[in-house]
């Protein structure tokens, strides 16, 4: 081809061409399940204490609630939403599973009971502001976000809530964290520890709708273009509604696991859950060059996450530096994401509306 | 037939303003582009014809810079040039108005910002003058012949009719005075009348020397305006011939099979049960109420401009909109759907008319866009199935010569064309009682419309109805058993094809015949 211009490619450079996106089809691929099989590996051979079963399970279980409620911002991606107030209804669980046993005398299951109904309505809270009141998402759930935590306070009396308390009338707090509700966190079910099995079992519950079931396919529809699945039969409004439910409800189980584990109704609790689940669904969109919202994605990106924090707290390094390693993560994911991959991607995080 | 195409045209002996020399492209493994060498000669017009698919549209990407990647070489007056982006092409005197008018305007803009867009868009020029703005605009738009107001240059671009929308795109164009202009159908959305007045436009500034690049897929615009015509098939350049055009060896270049450009309607069916029933609905606020009968074994082509309120109809029979008064009945029963769902479940599809906006799921395979509507019947226990799903993709693929490597291709990768059929492919595939569709040949060529077509008329066969809404002449005539001319709302002429001459049609439809007169070879 002597007769191409300077700045143009030939086609030599082209055939390589075809060779790099092949290579790189397989970075944008691969590259976080093979990131993170690295630093395992990196820091199973570093520090003998990371490569014990103990601290496998126990990763899995400090992340489980971040991975839970990822997976729930997840499933408001997929309809082409985000929910900001996943935190929110965490820490609104957490408190009220608390008040529900310690203040209301009721056991766990009570308590748990309690708490989903109140992580459904949240949920549809959200999808009345967006789907019925046509606020974009991304605002509507800002509100959520205060409304919830304000709620929260005003239940609480702004107090952490922690067995036989003493309550404003100068009396005790008639009941406490019962045993079936601490086992929530603190039960195995075999080797396993509890709140892994919900964080696998759901991982799997969810992946199985998505891609396998019809529900699925319809959620990713109404994200993909919300007006081309209408149009085929798709009851758009009520897979919004479906999306953000289910996320209150995936954010709830967030909440039940991580009061279980405080052992008490801590007000901050859920505080900094939004922004990991945020980051480990954004991660997860990345994670195996899926180009969109998927739940073994978002597990893995949960994974990835725990394993670093994990990692770098054994090898000593401060924890203020788990930050700026998540930073870097979620910069490169989102990198692979938009710029490397050839493949749409298809996350419309905070601009829809109806 | 097939020309040297290397070669100027005889009688043609001006130094062509743009050269191609072995340009070729590829997506990937797919050469879309293969080793063109065309000329483009000032002061003249060549329209680009292909089927989809055929590379018409990568060329144009290539010339106008859009898409750098390409091979070979591309000069401007004798020089070897690089277009590397839009700007560049610009600068080196290549214009383009691509075929989406939409996407040429930017709403919230006045119209004179949106002709002044590259301006904007550029270094230079901080701090706009609103009045300077406005008489640049009307520089501008005075080359058209077009005499805009202050009022309407400062009104927001967004309401804007679509045909006025096309001129500020096409005046946006020729401001940079460029040496040759493509257009790439610029007659789609557009009314006769309006695209007369396009063509008066074209023709004078070929008068002034303009080489102009003509894509339509609509022959009698092209045998009243091109003066040669560039074949293009599977991204090769098949001919390019000179006035007189022979339309049956374009048709056979075009198509790689002999074709005739005009199809009478060999057999024009009557239409016996009656399917569905429109009793008094008004169309629109101010509209006088539509009663309208569909039947049976039989395509009804409902012809009508922009705003007659063929778009309205096919919503209303879809379930997208409700009446707005009167009512509907389906095989006798009345018929209220209250969302696109309930009409599905009927056994009415609809084809709607904005592909891109309303039917295609970005990123999405073939295969999963023709199963969304089916996602039960594909699906047991809620579980989807996917052989099931493949089997549907690749009968659609395979009913309508859907051009793809596997039914696994994202429908993105597919031409425009395709991803119609496609669509258009998966509704049929639910065997409807009645078929709405809502100018389904737009961007569509020859060979798949007859396609469709054909596939219209089989299902009509069966005993079922289809409705054809379009604001082509030709696209109707072909298409239809019974012929539908709606004006404001209202049926201004209702009857069988072959009781009808084209006259009379056209007359209903716009008052008087304003179109060129189809060429039939």
């Amino acid at each position: 081809m002597s007769r191409t211009p300077p700045g143009n490619t030939t086609v030599v450079d082209r055939i390589r061409g075809g060779a790099l996106d092949t290579v790189s089809a397989g970075i944008v691929r691969w590259g976080f399940v093979a990131v993170t099989v690295l630093l395992i590996g990196f820091f199973a051979l570093t520090e003998p204490n990371f490569r014990t079963a103990d601290n496998m399970f126990g990763m899995l279980k400090f992340i489980a609630p971040t991975a839970i409620a990822g997976l729930g911002v997840m499933l408001a991606m997929t309809v082409g939403g985000i929910d900001l107030s996943v935190g929110a209804s965490a820490g609104f669980a957490v408190s009220i599973a608390a008040w529900t046993m310690v203040v209301g005398n009721q056991v766990g299951g009570v308590a748990v009971g309690v708490v989903l109904v109140g992580g459904a309505l949240i949920g549809a809270l959200n999808a009345l502001l967006i789907v019925v009141a046509r606020i974009p998402d991304l605002l509507a759930t800002l509100t959520t976000m205060f409304v919830i935590v304000g709620l929260k306070l005003l239940i609480v009396d702004g107090k952490s809530i922690s067995s036989q308390m003493t309550l404003a009338d100068g009396s005790s707090a008639p009941g406490r964290f019962t045993p079936d509700f601490l086992w929530l966190d603190r039960g195995n079910i075999g080797p396993v520890p509890v709140p892994v099995v919900i964080f696998i079992a759901l991982t799997v519950l969810l992946w199985f709708v998505l891609e396998r079931t019809k529900w699925g396919r319809a959620l990713y529809a109404v994200g993909a273009n919300a007006e081309a699945a209408r149009l085929a039969g798709i009851r758009v409004l009520l897979y919004r509604t479906a999306a953000y439910v289910g996320c209150g409800l995936l954010a709830s189980v967030a909440g039940l696991l991580l009061a279980a584990r405080i052992g008490q109704g801590d007000v901050s609790a859920g505080n900094s859950l939004l922004l990991d689940a945020m980051a480990v669904s954004l991660v997860g969109v990345s994670v195996l060059g899926m180009g969109r919202p998927n739940a073994w994605g978002t597990a893995l990106g949960a994974v990835l996450i725990a394993v670093m924090v994990t990692g770098f707290t054994m090898i000593g390094l401060p924890y203020y530096a788990q930050d700026f390693g998540k930073g870097i993560v979620l910069l490169v994911a989102l990198l692979f994401s938009f710029t490397f991959s050839r493949k749409r991607t298809v996350v419309v995080a905070g601009s829809m509306t109806n | 037939m097939t020309h040297d195409s290397t070669a100027l045209l005889e009688g043609d002996d001006r130094a062509p303003v743009v050269s191609l020399r072995g340009v070729s492209l590829s997506y990937g493994s797919n050469v879309v582009l293969r080793d063109v060498d065309l000329d483009f000669a000032p002061g003249r017009i060549t329209a680009l014809l292909g089927a989809n698919g055929a590379g018409k549209s990568t060329l144009i990407k290539a010339l106008s810079g859009a898409n750098p990647r390409y091979a070979g070489s591309i000069s401007v007056a004798g020089t070897e040039v690089a277009l590397t982006s839009p700007t560049v092409a610009r600068l080196h005197g290549i214009s383009a108005v691509h075929q989406k008018v939409a996407d040429g305007i930017v709403p919230g803009l006045t119209v004179a910002e949106n002709v002044l867009l590259d301006n904007l868009a550029g270094a230079r020029g901080v701090m706009r003058s609103r009045r300077r703005d406005l008489a640049a605009a009307r520089r501008a738009l005075a080359l058209l012949g077009l005499d805009w107001s202050d009022r309407v240059l400062s009104q927001d671009a967004r309401d804007l009719r679509i045909s006025d929308a096309q001129l500020v795109t096409l005046a946006r164009a020729l401001r940079h005075t460029p040496r040759l202009l493509i257009l790439d159908e610029p007659t789609s959305a557009l009314t006769s009348a309006e695209a007369d007045r396009l063509f008066d436009v074209l023709r004078a500034l070929r008068a002034d020397g303009l080489a102009i690049v003509y894509v339509s897929h609509r022959f009698g615009e092209i045998e009243a305006l091109a003066d040669s015509v560039v074949v293009l098939r599977d991204g090769t350049v098949q001919s390019h011939s000179p006035r007189p055009f022979e339309w049956n060896g374009i048709l056979h270049d075009m198509l790689g099979r002999a074709t005739e450009l005009a199809q009478k309607r060999e057999h024009v069916h009557r239409g016996g049960t009656v399917v569905a029933e429109v009793q008094g609905v008004p169309l629109f606020p101010e509209a006088r109420p539509l009663s309208l009968t569909i039947r049976g074994g039989e395509v009804l082509g409902v012809l009508g401009l922009i705003g007659a309120g063929k778009s309205e109809l096919a919503e209303v029979l879809g379930g997208l909109a409700r009446p707005a008064g009167g009512s509907l009945t389906l095989n006798g029963a009345p018929y209220a759907p209250r969302r696109p769902g309930d009409a599905i479940a009927a056994g009415v599809v609809l084809v709607p008319e904005d592909r891109q906006r309303q039917a295609i799921l970005p990123g999405w395979s073939i295969t999963q866009t023709v199963s969304v509507p089916f996602l039960t019947e594909s699906s047991r226990w809620g579980t989807l199935r996917r052989d099931l799903e493949t089997d549907r993709a690749a009968a659609v693929v395979a009913d309508l010569e859907v051009v793809t490597e596997s039914v696994q291709t994202s429908t993105d990768d597919l031409s425009g064309g395709n991803q119609q059929k496609v669509i258009v492919g998966r509704w049929l595939s639910a065997n409807p009682r009645l078929a709405v569709l809502d100018e389904p040949f737009r961007g569509v060529d020859i060979a798949a419309r007859r396609g469709i077509g054909a596939h219209l008329n089989t299902l009509a066969q069966s005993g079922n109805a289809a409705v054809v809404f379009s604001s082509d002449v030709d696209e109707i005539l072909e298409v239809s058993d019974r012929i539908v001319v709606l004006v404001a709302g209202e049926v201004a002429l209702d009857g069988y094809a072959d009781t009808l001459d084209r006259a009379t049609i056209v007359t209903a439809f716009i008052g008087a015949d304003t179109t060129p007169e189809r060429t039939t070879a």
